[in-house]
């Protein structure tokens, strides 16, 4: 396999693994537009992140690409979606997961396909009942205060500026005695680290960083 | 695939979620442009992948917006040394050591139940002082649930009406729900009208965050003049003045106040109020338009005024009024 690049990075994966047949855009499903996708994935997909990389973890040897496996899986989903919305997202999603770890095992033949099987154990957890409406408001405000918590201080610091206090790159800048441009590449690197917070439950950026 | 190719490709997906924030924080800018839209998909339409990255980037960053509607007003605006990273908790709703302690507290709440339940009937009206210093007032025909406790806030308005005068407390954000949507406050005035499928939300001051149906991490940041209407799976927004905003409140007092309104959602007003019900027979007096203000448990004021104005044939029938031209 060639070595991928940024803007081929979707189509990695090879045929068996995939539902595509080799076109190089998303086909639409009928009906199917990119706004209800859009909002389906945001609002079914993405909450489950923390706990799919939790069951990559475990089934996988290798822990330097589970990330790259958690991609495979985003867009595995996202072309299985396209055809109509699953009635069970969490089931098509871990499902999803468990094929394409099979698949895997099966091409690198280095994992016993075992370690991989045991979905139904995992099943438990994933059918979870959803909490009662009246609680997810303030559930909601809690998780959103805990991960902006545990953002760097100095993005954190950023965000919330910018999100809560509504206040302009300008008046950051002069708050925090920084340049905008250093505003901007901590905006960005903090509205990273929130949606890894949020959805993954860990930051890949730390404070060290430039 | 080799081992440093499968790390390529991680590093490869680090690279896209970087470049999803990117693009998010150029959107954010105020001189975000239809040209830098064209762009943005231009690169979304690349390859589901961008999408993806960018839709988990933009997902978070909205959902922040929520904590906006519980915080507290920005103490100052002259603070130019550094920012002490802790006290933008302070400044927030529930500080996280407080949370730790809630499931405790309320469990010890199950045995001694804080909720009680407060009515009016056809015509009549409530004030209800809170513990926590706060105001609900209750319009006609209300139904309301209320949970006020040192721990929690809580209302659900099951049909009516009620203005809220919600007191500033940030640790508790005061939640008010009607049906499927929810209604997240700090401390602000607002009024909420539910009608079967139908609910209305205007926000006098401060904020509130309104969540919609079950939309999951969705919602509404809504500010003073905002006004929401919610019809079924719809939501509307909408800007009205103050002082229209006003008028509607008008009802505190007993009155209501028409402004050019067609004299058939006149009539519908006055038979929220009343036993003896308003009919409008055909559709030329119901788009009559009406000024003036009149006592809401009045019928029979209403009815003498619309037909001196009018000239309205008025017939009585149980308690129907029938007015036709």
């Amino acid at each position: 396999m060639n070595p991928p690049t940024v803007g081929t990075w979707w189509v990695m994966s090879d045929a068996s693994e995939t539902s595509r047949d080799g076109a190089d855009r998303p086909r639409m499903g009928a009906g199917m537009d990119l706004q209800t996708l859009k909002d389906w994935f945001q609002r079914e997909v993405l909450p489950l992140e923390a706990i799919l990389m939790t069951y990559l973890r475990q089934n996988w040897r290798d822990q330097s690409n589970i990330e790259d496996l958690l991609h495979d899986v985003y867009l595995q989903v996202f072309h299985g979606a396209l055809e109509r919305l699953p009635e069970n997202p969490k089931a098509f999603v871990f499902t999803t997961a468990r094929n394409l770890l099979i698949s895997r095992v099966r091409r690198h033949n280095i994992v016993p396909i075992e370690t991989v099987a045991d979905l139904d154990a995992l099943g438990a957890a994933i059918d979870t009942p959803d909490q009662e409406r009246s609680t997810i408001a303030r559930e909601e405000l809690r998780r959103l205060q805990i991960a902006m918590d545990r953002l760097p201080a100095k993005y954190r610091d950023v965000v919330v500026m910018r999100r809560i206090d509504d206040l302009s790159r300008a008046e950051i800048a002069v708050r925090l005695g920084l340049s905008e441009e250093t505003i901007t590449t901590y905006l960005r690197r903090g509205m990273s680290a929130l949606a890894d917070m949020l959805y993954a439950g860990q930051s890949r950026h730390t404070e060290g960083e430039p | 695939m080799s081992g440093s190719a499968e790390n390529a490709v991680a590093v490869e997906a680090q690279v896209l979620r970087d470049c999803a924030a990117a693009w998010l924080e150029r959107k954010d800018r105020s001189d975000w442009c239809a040209r830098d839209l064209a762009e943005l998909e231009a690169w979304l339409n690349e390859s589901p992948a961008h999408l993806i990255a960018y839709w988990r980037v933009e997902a978070a960053w909205e959902r922040s917006l929520r904590l906006r509607a519980v915080r507290l007003p920005t103490p100052g605006r002259m603070i130019a040394r550094r920012h002490k990273s802790e006290t933008w908790l302070k400044r927030l709703g529930i500080p996280l050591g407080l949370l730790a302690v809630a499931g405790l507290a309320a469990v010890g709440y199950l045995a001694k139940p804080s909720e009680r339940v407060i009515t009016t009937g056809l015509g009549e009206r409530k004030i209800v002082s809170l513990g926590d210093g706060s105001r609900i007032e209750l319009n006609t025909d209300t139904v309301l649930k209320v949970d006020v406790s040192p721990d929690r806030r809580l209302a659900s308005i099951q049909k009516g009406e009620a203005y809220f005068q919600i007191a500033h407390d940030p640790e508790h954000p005061f939640v008010v729900s009607a049906g499927a949507h929810r209604i997240t406050v700090l401390g602000t005035k607002f009024t909420v009208h539910r009608e079967a499928n139908r609910l209305e939300v205007a926000l006098l001051e401060g904020r509130i965050w309104l969540d919609a149906n079950a939309r999951g991490g969705h919602g509404l940041l809504l500010t003073p003049g905002d006004k929401v209407v919610a019809t079924g799976d719809r939501l509307a927004k909408l800007r009205e003045p103050a002082e229209t905003l006003q008028n509607e409140l008008s009802w505190r007092a007993g009155v209501l106040i028409f402004k050019y309104t067609s004299l058939a959602d006149a009539a519908a007003e006055f038979n929220r109020y009343n036993r003896e019900k308003l009919v409008v027979a055909d559709t030329r007096t119901a788009d009559l338009k009406i000024i003036g203000s009149f006592p809401a448990n009045d019928v029979g004021m209403f009815v003498r005024a619309s037909r001196q104005l009018f000239g309205l044939h008025v017939e009585r029938s149980g308690n129907q009024v029938v007015l036709s031209r």
